[in-house]
């Protein structure tokens, strides 16, 4: 359903994305992986939208939404985490499930208007932000600050964000990282729901058993572009990737000795 | 010939003066990212300290420069220390909403000790013009001082930075602060050093234009704004750029009045500031900072 | 104690109190809702007085005044939207005064329409459906029932669903964009509807002084709303009702100390500008604000 094909993107001198190509098929659970400074996240903020290519196109059930606004790609049926949690710290829990649905009293006019329809889509609002804040476990924290949640919770609040705009397709930039072993095993768990319900989801994680666990293909960039892809057996054993990430060690080690 | 001529001797010579004042907004720039909007009011500072040492007080007109150019650099310095270093770190606009409280401070203090009545250097002598041969434009002695003593200050600031070893560590501090500092420089002490070269010669431009025009509490808003215009469109955080920048809005106002009426005058350098801020705020000699996203 | 709130100087005072309470609640939900300093709230301000002494002169009935007041205020601010989405931070700060300012030279040298610095005297006075508001108290009546109307309005806008995007936006720019809000179009609405709000002051001020001239409307008008915002706490609409209420009375002692009048109008600069500079560095969340400036940074790491 989505298709990247030949993203370019340079800062300046640094080829941050090189002629990436991929593709994630509907229904399927796919990680993005490679060394640090591989251009994954890039990729991420270039599919949103939050950067625009250089050359080379993002296509979304084959519609082409490369260089849209992000939040017009959001309406398409995108939705993302990031890699810095990124919430409304000073809303409630609740407030933060709210922003991310459908809610057209959010147009000005609207929302000045005494009207009864506005009270009973809050309502049902209100409603469907608890179901998934039970599905995420977060349902007792609903008049929290987000900001006050835990480094988990607060993972786990992001996911169930993405959720409320009930997308296709999810973008998760690394979802295991930072957090405990039981933290983990809960959203291994919520993926694995995820898929089941039949969502798309594309993500990026450094932790390999992670992603040897849940993923059902796995993308390998280095350098900017994609250099292996497959089922995570075969992949655990293509050449190409083991040079790629022992490449970068010694790479980095050469560099300290200067 | 002559109109023309005449109105560039008239923006070379406004011209010199918002680059002085100019380097002060793009020095200050260039380490703190903030600007400074009480800078105008040390301009108007500058050029009352060398009324009253010269007319009240009766010292020397070079003496009283001097000494105002000393005083304004104390000011600067004091400023920077009580007003601004409190908030370093509180992000962009608290210190900008500060600097503007005291430019408004500064402006009232000077109606309230020097009342509304025009104070003036000028003599007779200095004011009457002498017709340039060749280009019949005029010129006062005044104006050929204004031209010389500040080409002469931006040419002693630009070995000052190049040489000095406080020059080289505004330079690195401007060009990365976190490493500026890891290195053993205290960006504290080039940050005063800022303040008060900055300063003194906002002072020199005062007292400039004090000799040739009248003096008021509020000269320095128009100067002020003239020059961070002037800073911005020579690339803020560029001496450099501040000085051509100083030259071209010269250019530019004066020029420009005689396309549009003269009541507009103060708005043309407002004008060219909204279009490069839209259309070119790294200015033309800026570099693009901070643009890239990390990844 | 009812003699003194009836004479014409505290009704005076009620009416400027009213007017500026509109003025700060207008600008704090533009520097407190869309994160902007706006540095040229008196050019709309001015723009309001304007349209509506202008037509008011013309002869045209007041209601019609008053909707131009907002209609062209609404315009004027429409102009630093574009402005306002391009830029941010101090460099937004500057553009706006600098659009103030172009405004103040455009009513100064515009002779032809607004008389330039001569100023426009004899604004008549209010007058709708046949009653005109002839004493000093009904107009401050009229004015208050306005003043309540634009904090009624503000504050339901800040508690709406609008609303509630406003503050996500506030909050983190990046995080409201990527849940799908169009954030340009939100900030657009909110600086337009400031600046309109902006315009009814101006046309009570207008009407209620029946003199403007374009001294009025200054970068130091602009500095006295932004003090009023600051000193009750951005994001906070109570706390732009105190702050201006407060700024509005505070330097009337002065007038009991005899200064002649140019000593007394620096005085007051000077206490204001005080003021703001201790409130800066001592107390940026005001009386009532929940939240200092945004660190103006949406550029930074995704």
């Amino acid at each position: 359903m989505l298709k990247v094909k030949k993203l370019y993107k340079h800062f300046g001198g640094v080829k941050a994305v090189d002629g990436c190509s991929f593709e994630v098929e509907k229904g399927a659970i796919v990680a993005l992986i490679g060394p640090n400074g591989a251009g994954k996240t890039t990729v991420f903020n270039l599919i949103t939208g939050f950067i625009e290519p250089d050359k080379g196109k993002v296509l979304l059930y084959n519609k082409d939404i490369t260089g849209m606004a992000p939040y017009r790609i959001s309406k398409e049926g995108v939705s993302r985490t990031f890699q810095i949690i990124r919430l409304f710290p000073k809303m409630t829990v609740l407030e933060n499930m709210m922003l991310s649905m459908q809610n057209v009293y959010e147009n000005f006019w609207l929302s000045m208007l005494p009207l009864k329809q506005k009270k009973l889509h809050e309502a049902k609002m209100v409603n469907d932000a608890l179901e998934l804040l039970k599905f995420v476990d977060l349902e007792g924290k609903k008049n929290a600050l987000a900001g006050n949640l835990s480094y988990g919770q607060q993972k786990l609040l992001e996911m169930a964000k993405a959720l409320a705009s009930e997308p296709e397709l999810l973008l998760l930039d690394e979802p295991a990282s930072g957090v405990n072993p039981t933290m983990l095993k809960k959203i291994t768990n919520l993926l694995k729901e995820l898929k089941k319900k039949g969502k798309t989801i594309l993500f990026v994680e450094h932790n390999m058993d992670f992603v040897m666990k849940i993923a059902d293909k796995v993308v390998v960039m280095d350098g900017g572009e994609e250099i292996a892809e497959g089922p995570p057996k075969k992949i655990q054993k293509n050449k190409r990737v083991l040079d790629a990430y022992l490449g970068k060690v010694i790479k980095i080690k050469r560099r300290k000795k200067k | 010939m002559g109109i023309a001529a005449q109105l560039i001797i008239n923006g070379i010579i406004a011209g010199g003066i918002y680059a002085l004042v100019a380097l002060g907004y793009t020095m200050v720039y260039g380490i703190l990212r903030f600007i400074n909007f009480a800078h105008g009011e040390v301009f108007m500072l500058g050029a009352y300290l060398g009324w009253v040492f010269n007319i009240l007080l009766g010292v020397n007109v070079i003496v009283a420069g001097v000494l105002a150019m000393l005083g304004c650099a104390v000011a600067g310095f004091v400023i920077d220390k009580i007003a601004y270093k409190p908030l370093r770190g509180r992000g962009m606009l608290p210190p900008l909403i500060t600097a503007i409280g005291i430019s408004l401070f500064l402006q009232a203090l000077a109606i309230l000790i020097f009342g509304a009545q025009i104070r003036t250097f000028r003599t007779g002598e200095v004011v009457r013009g002498i017709t340039i041969p060749f280009i019949d434009a005029i010129i006062t002695k005044i104006q050929i001082v204004i031209i010389i003593v500040s080409v002469a200050l931006m040419v002693a600031l630009h070995f000052y930075i190049k040489y000095t070893k406080t020059g080289k560590a505004m330079r690195a501090v401007a060009d990365n602060y976190e490493v500026a500092s890891i290195v053993g420089i205290n960006p504290n002490k080039v940050i005063s050093y800022v303040f008060i070269i900055g300063s003194a010669l906002a002072a020199a431009g005062g007292i400039l234009v004090g000799m040739e025009q009248n003096l008021t509490p509020t000269m320095g808003v128009s100067i002020g704004i003239k020059s961070f215009t002037a800073a911005v469109v020579g690339g803020i955080g560029n001496i450099y750029g501040a000085v051509l920048g100083g030259f071209m809005i010269g250019l530019i106002e004066n020029i420009g009045i005689w396309f549009i009426p003269s009541g507009y005058k103060d708005a043309i350098a407002f004008a060219v500031l909204l279009f490069f801020l839209l259309f070119k705020p790294t200015g033309i000699f800026g570099v693009k900072k901070g643009e890239e996203v990390s990844v | 104690m009812l003699e003194f709130f009836a004479s014409n100087y505290a009704l005076n005072l009620l009416i400027l109190i009213c007017i500026y309470v509109i003025l700060s609640v207008s600008l704090n939900l533009i520097i407190g809702y869309s994160g902007m300093l706006n540095l040229g709230h008196a050019a709309f301000f001015g723009i309001g007085a304007y349209a509506s002494a202008l037509l008011a002169l013309a002869g045209y009935p007041y209601w019609i005044c008053f909707i131009a007041a907002v209609f062209f205020a609404g315009l004027g601010g429409a102009m630093i939207a574009y402005p306002s989405l391009k830029l941010r931070g101090d460099y937004l700060a500057i553009a706006t005064l600098g659009f103030g300012e172009i405004a103040r030279a455009v009513m100064k040298n515009w002779v032809s329409l607004t008389r330039g610095p001569l100023g426009l005297p004899g604004i008549p006075k209010i007058s709708f459906f046949g009653l005109t508001l002839t004493t000093k108290f009904q107009f401050f009546i009229f004015a208050l029932i306005i003043a309540i109307l634009v904090v009624l309005f503000v504050s339901k806008i800040v508690k709406s669903p609008f609303g509630r995007v406003l503050r996500a936006i506030r909050e983190d720019e990046i995080a409201a964009q990527a849940i799908g809000k169009n954030i340009k179009k939100y900030k657009v609405i909110v600086v337009i509807t400031g600046a309109a709000c902006a315009g009814i002051a101006g046309s009570l001020f207008a009407h209620h002084i029946t003199f403007i001239d374009p001294t009025t409307f200054t970068l130091m008008e602009t500095i006295l709303i932004v003090c009023m915002v600051v000193l009750g706490g951005v994001a906070s609409i109570r706390g732009s009702v105190i702050g201006a209420t407060i700024l509005v009375l505070l330097p009337e002692p002065l007038r009991f100390l005899g200064l002649p009048t140019s000593m007394a109008a620096a005085l007051r600069v000077m206490i204001y500008a005080a003021l703001l500079i201790l409130l800066m560095i001592y107390k940026p969340n005001g009386i009532f604000g929940e939240w200092r400036f945004r660190h103006a940074k949406s550029k930074e790491a995704l």
